[in-house]
Formats: structure tokens, sequence, C-alpha cells
């Protein structure tokens, strides 16, 4: 029997894989979102597991709603992307820093 | 009545509305008509009045005819008080205004800005009705204040004159000086008689004997200063005369008509209006006569150096003002009225006669250009010796009378100093005929001085400048014979006018006086008759006789003359110490108050603070997602923690 706490140090393990993707790559910005993306999926195992653990079906809803936003947040992320490289040639993060102060 | 009395208010109003708004659309022969036939209409309607108030002996009319603004239990209305004062007044102001209405006709008629002059002056003559028709207090300061508004509007009619638009500037800042004394002198009958009614305010007169404001000053005398202050700025009294002379900047009509025949006098007419008051206070009534007698001495010398037409006749208006307030002081109320009456004619005459004098010249005001033109201009030349005659009180003329009874109710007054003052009347005389005479010697008789261009235009001016100085030199030769019976000495005053008992000039002159005609014939044994003749002759022999004495005496005497061309340095104190105290003050303000401190510390300050705090937080913003990412991460674990170990842990119910 798996129990809750297996899910919620897979999905800590998949999370924490994500951010230090967020933070160690200095490379590429599709390496970005994809470690966004992780880190959406762990949010959703913890989600599914607390659901069905808890007999709650509000979780498994909301990770519908997760599901479709990060779909629309990588469609539109990758749209920018394109225009990015073509303004600029690159999609290298260090040269991304227009907005520092 | 009532009806009586808003047409005689109304009519200049509405003619003033059609010249000033229509006048381009009507044309200037309707505008000087419809304005005409305003004033015209008031005029006799005030005859009506006159003879229905004064001569008939009805009494008094005082009746609010609307509320003006309301608050608390203090209510002011516009409200009309007409007694045998007001009648007076109506009277003189209805008459001159409609004498130089009709002789603007000839003086204005090739300028540009006809009918404009036509609604201002129409408007004038409204703010003058107010002025005098006023039942309370707040209605009196709006036509005072209306009547300065017009004064300046038409001080500076010329507008593309510079010195016109400096004159005017000067007298509405002059004035305003005044106005704040008025005020002040209003809000004190405010708040202590809690109305502004006159009628109520002297019914409440005991209320206030006694009191005391700020250190000992009583108040009664308290009011009584501020409001003279008032007086003193609009009937240009010594310090706040600097005004007056420039004002001649402005047309000849509205000279003779505000600055000299009416608005000036409005001082005159307060102060008599409020003698109740001013009765109640010796310190006051001394005040106004040290300062009418001043006004009336060193003024008057003043004229004697002036060459300028106009300028002469303002420093003459000047120093009769100055006898009327002497008059004041000492309780003559209604000789102060009574030489109001008089001067208004003869000096709108003296005014009307310059102005014709100067279009003829074609527009030359110095007198040492003129000369000789007796032949040339007849009826003007008749004309001003009346009036010349009246101003210097020749036995028999208006001003014979007036004057002579200033002089003997100043001879009989109780107060401190007026055995000074006096004297300082009696020299006045003396000035009097001096520089009206050497005005008059240089304008008309003797050489010819006038350039060869202008002699062979010279003639006599068109009708509608004649007929208002005739119908002037009439009263100005006659008025004072057959008025000062009754209106000093049989009651037509007596009902507006109160008079303390231990004030006893009125009551002497009353029984000294047998009649008109026997003044005439006392006149010869008296001083103001011989100095009076001293002074025609003086100026016979300095400006016709012998004309290099003139000259040597300013060499010989060059000190006193500096003093009376610089007109004892007023206007030069004024710049010194006013204007350039107020620049300086302004200065202050602007440049340590304003961009010093509201610019660079509270607007600028408050930008650089949020600036300095920015640039403190600034680095930690670079623009790279993974250290946004970092900072995130890193708060939300010390959240966490913070949640975890604080107190009341909401995770901790749950099942793992």
């Amino acid at each position: 029997m798996i129990s809750l706490s297996d899910y919620l140090i897979l999905s800590s393990i998949i999370f924490c894989i994500g951010l230090v993707g967020i933070f160690i790559n200095r490379k590429n910005i599709i390496t970005l979102l994809m470690c966004v993306e992780l880190i959406l999926a762990a949010v959703n195992t913890n989600f599914i597991a607390f659901s069905h653990f808890l007999g709650n079906e509000a979780g498994q809803i909301f990770v519908f709603f997760i599901l479709t936003v990060a779909a629309a947040e990588v469609a539109i992320g990758l749209a920018i992307l394109t225009l990015m490289f073509r303004n600029r040639g690159s999609i290298d993060i260090d040269i991304t820093s227009s907005l520092k102060g | 009545m009532k009806l009586l009395y808003l047409t005689i208010v109304l009519a200049p109003l509405i003619g003033s509305f059609f010249a000033g708004f229509l006048g381009n659309i009507l044309g200037r022969k309707a505008t000087h008509s419809i304005t005409i036939l305003g004033v015209l209409i008031s005029t006799v309607l005030s005859f009506y009045a006159f003879n229905y108030h004064v001569l008939e002996g009805n009494d008094a009319f005082n009746q609010n005819i609307y509320t003006w603004l309301a608050f608390g239990d203090l209510s002011i209305s516009v409200g009309f008080l007409v007694d045998n004062l007001t009648a007076v007044m109506l009277v003189v102001v209805s008459f001159v205004s409609l004498m130089v209405h009709i002789y603007t006709i000839g003086y204005m008629h090739d300028d540009d800005g006809y009918t404009k002059f036509f609604s201002y002056i129409s408007l004038f003559t409204f703010a003058m009705f107010m002025l005098v028709m006023s039942n309370n207090f707040m209605q009196l300061f709006f036509g005072w204040e209306a009547v300065g508004l017009v004064s300046y509007l038409l001080i500076g009619f010329w507008h593309h004159k510079e010195s016109a638009v400096e004159a005017n500037l000067k007298a509405f800042l002059v004035n305003r000086v005044g106005d704040l004394g008025f005020l002040l002198g209003i809000a004190l009958v405010l708040m202590y008689f809690n109305t502004l009614d006159y009628v109520q305010v002297f019914n409440n007169l005991n209320n206030i004997a006694g009191i005391t404001i700020v250190d000992d000053w009583s108040l009664v005398t308290a009011i009584c200063i501020l409001l003279f202050i008032g007086a003193m700025g609009k009937s240009a009294q010594v310090p706040l005369h600097v005004w007056l002379p420039g004002s001649m900047e402005g047309p000849t009509p509205i000279s003779a008509l505000i600055h000299a025949a009416t608005m000036v006098t409005a001082g005159i007419f307060m102060v008599s209006r409020m003698s109740p008051l001013f009765e109640l206070s010796e310190t006051a009534l001394m005040f106004v006569m040290i300062i009418g007698a001043i006004t009336a001495l060193f003024m008057g010398l003043l004229g004697i150096v002036q060459n300028d037409i106009k300028r002469v006749v303002a420093y003459s208006t000047l120093s009769q003002l100055g006898y009327m307030t002497v008059a004041l002081g000492v309780s003559a109320y209604s000789v102060a009225i009574f030489h109001l009456m008089t001067h208004a004619f003869f000096k709108a005459l003296l005014f009307l006669a310059a102005g014709s004098v100067i279009v003829a010249m074609h527009h030359e005001q110095d007198i040492r250009k003129m000369g000789g033109l007796k032949s040339k201009m007849p009826i003007t030349y008749w004309t001003s010796l009346i009036g010349t005659l009246a101003l210097i009180g020749f036995p028999g003329f208006a001003g014979f009378y007036s004057k002579d009874m200033i002089i003997e109710a100043v001879r009989y007054s109780q107060l401190p100093y007026a055995d000074w003052v006096y004297i300082a009347v009696i020299a006045g005389v003396f000035i009097t005929a001096f520089y009206s005479f050497r005005m008059f010697f240089m304008v008309f008789h003797g050489q010819s001085r006038v350039d060869k261009h202008t002699e062979s235009h010279l003639h006599e001016s068109p009708w509608s400048i004649t007929i208002p100085l005739i119908a002037l030199a009439i009263p100005s030769a006659f008025i004072g014979f057959y008025t000062i019976e009754p209106m000093l000495f049989t009651g037509w005053l007596e009902s507006a006018i109160i008079i303390d008992p231990s004030h006893a000039s009125m009551e002497i002159l009353k029984s000294n006086f047998i009649s008109a005609l026997e003044l005439i014939s006392h006149s010869i044994v008296t001083w103001p008759f011989w100095m009076m003749f001293l002074g025609v002759i003086t100026a016979w022999v300095f400006s016709l006789y012998r004309t290099e004495w003139a000259d040597w005496i300013k060499n010989k005497f060059k000190g006193l003359n500096y003093i009376l061309e610089s007109l004892y340095g007023f206007d030069r104190l004024n710049e010194i110490f006013f204007v350039n105290g107020f620049k300086r003050l302004g200065e202050f303000f602007w440049k340590v108050t304003d961009a010093g401190f509201i610019d660079k510390t509270l607007v600028n300050g408050s930008a650089k603070l949020a600036g300095f705090f920015g640039s403190l937080i600034r680095p930690i913003q670079t623009g790279f997602v993974y250290h946004y990412a970092f900072f995130m991460i890193l708060s939300l674990l010390f959240i966490l923690t913070w949640v975890l170990y604080s107190g009341e842990n909401p995770l901790l119910g749950l099942p793992f």
C-alpha cells in the first residue's frame, strides 16, 4: 500500500529538482519553463494525494484548473520566447536583465 | 416713495448697461441719449425728493428693500435711508453728474472709448447714489468700493498712457489702505452692536459708552478713527492724499465729477452721517480736525508751484477737502455739508472750464504755455472767473459763505489745538487766493505764450461744453447766498445730524448770524477777506506785473522750492518705505518661503526622500529571474518556518 508520505516525498523530490533547475540554470529559458512545469507537477501530485486520502474531490478539480493554466502559460511563454529570439537573436538568460533597477 | 427711490438709483444703472453692452450696436448718439436720459430722470426725481423731505419737511424714509445676505441672526439688507442729508447729497450728485454727462458729449467726441466712457460715468452715478442712500454700513461699503472701482477704471481710461496706468494703480492701492481702516471700523461696529443698520446702531450708543479695548482705548474712539481712516483714503487727506493729484491723468469730465465734486466728498458725507458716533469721542474729533488742517494748509501750498492746469485745481480740491474735514472736526457737520455742496458746484465748474481750455489748446495742460485766452474764449473766461471767485471766497459768492462759516466755527471751537487750526485755515485763505488767481491770470491774461499753430485754431468750445459751464456758474455764484440760512441755522439738516451740547460752535454761529447780506458787509473787517485780498494782489504781482520776481524768489529760496516741488517727499517716502519694503517682503516670501521652503524642502524634498529609499533597495533588483526565484523561495521558507514554529499551527491537525 502506498502511503500519503510516499506521495509527498515524491512530490518534494520533483519540486526540488524544479527549484534547483531554476537556480542553477544560467543558460536557457526553455529549461526555465520546463522547471516551472516540474514545480507545477509536484504541486498537482500533492493535490491529488491529499484529495484521495482526505476524500475530498475539490483537490482533483483544482488540478484540472492548474493543468489548464499551466498549458496556457507554456503557450504564452513559448510565444514570448519566439519573439525574443527573433528580436535579440538569443534566448540566453544572462542577457535578459533589462529590468535591472 | 419706495418706487421713486428705486428709480433714482436704477435709472443710471440701466443707462450704464445699455451704454456698456450695447454701445457699439446703438451708436454714439443713442448711447449718450440713453445715459443722459437715465441721469436726467434721477436728477428730476432727486429734486422732487429734496422738495418732499427738505422743503415740505416730511419724515425721513427708512426701509429695507431686499435681503442681501443672512447668516445666523445677522441679516444684511439693501435699504434706503433718505433724510434731509441724503436729499441734499442726491441733488448735488445728480445735478453735477448730469452736467458732466452733457459736457462729455463735447469733450470726448473724438475719443474711441466714447460709449465706454458714458457707461462708466453712469455706473459711477449709480454707485454714488447707493452710497448716499444706504441705510446700513454694508451697503455704504458697497457704494464706497463701487465708486472706487469706477474711479480706478476712469483714471486709467487712456490705458495706452503709462502714467495713467500707474496713476490708477496708485489710486486703487492707496484707497485699499483707507478701506482697511474702514472695514475694521465696520467690523468693530458689528462686533459690539451686532447690527449694521444705522438707526439701530445710533439708538444703542449708550450700550458702548465706557467700553475700552486694547490698552484703555475707548471703543468709540477706535471705531471713529478707523472709520475716519477710510474717509482719509477716499477724501484724500494727508497722508493718504497722494493718489488724488495722480488721478488727473484721467479725462477731465471725471476729474470734475469724481475727483472734485462727488466721490472724494464721500468721506465727508460718511462722517456727517456718523455724527452721533463721532460726537461721543473728543479724541477722534481732534484727530479729524488736525488732519483736516494739515491737508488744508499744506496741500494748498503745493498748488502754488504746480504748472499743470489740472494739477493746480487738484491741489485746490485737496485743500478744500481739508477745510471740510476741519469743519467735521469742530462738530460743524452742516457747515461741512454746506461747503461740500458749494464746492461741488464751483469745483466742477473750474474743472470743466479747465477742460474747455485744454480742448481749445489741443490737450496742452501747461499754464506756462497759455496766456491771453480771455478774448478767445469769453464764456470759459467769465465762468471760470465766477468759479475762481467762489473758490477763494469772494464776498457774495458761494464759497465765501461756506468757507467763512468753517473759519468761524473753528474760531469758536473748544477743542484743544483749535487755535492753531484757526491760524492754519486763515493762512489757507491767502494761499487759496494766491494759487487760484495765479492760474487764472496765467491762463487768461497777460501775453499769449501759445504756439503759433495752436493759436490759429483757438476758439470757444461747442455748446455741449459751454452749457454745463453756465449751468454750474449760476449755483456757484448764488447758492451760498440763498441756502446758508436754511441749511445751517433753520434746520434743513438738524434732523440728520446730532451735535453734543458741549460742542458749542454751531450754537454760537447761530446766535451770531443775522442775515446773508450782513455777512457780506461785515466781511470787510474780518481776517479772511483781507487774506484773500492780499492773495489776489500777490498773484497779480507775481504772474502779471513782475513775473521776474517769481523767478528771483524761486532762486533765493531753493530749499523751500525743492520741498514744495518734491511734494513734501510723500511719494518718495512711499516709494522707499512701502513700495520697496513690500518688494523686499515679497522677495523674501518668494525666495525663502516659496522657492526655498515649499519648493525645495516640501515638494522636491519628499520626492528626494522616496528616491533615497529607492536607491537603498535598488541593488536587489538585478533583473535575473533566478535571483528573483531564489528570493521567493527563501522568503517562502522563512514564512513557513515562522508559521510552523509560532504558537497556533494550522498544519498540526493534519493526518501525517
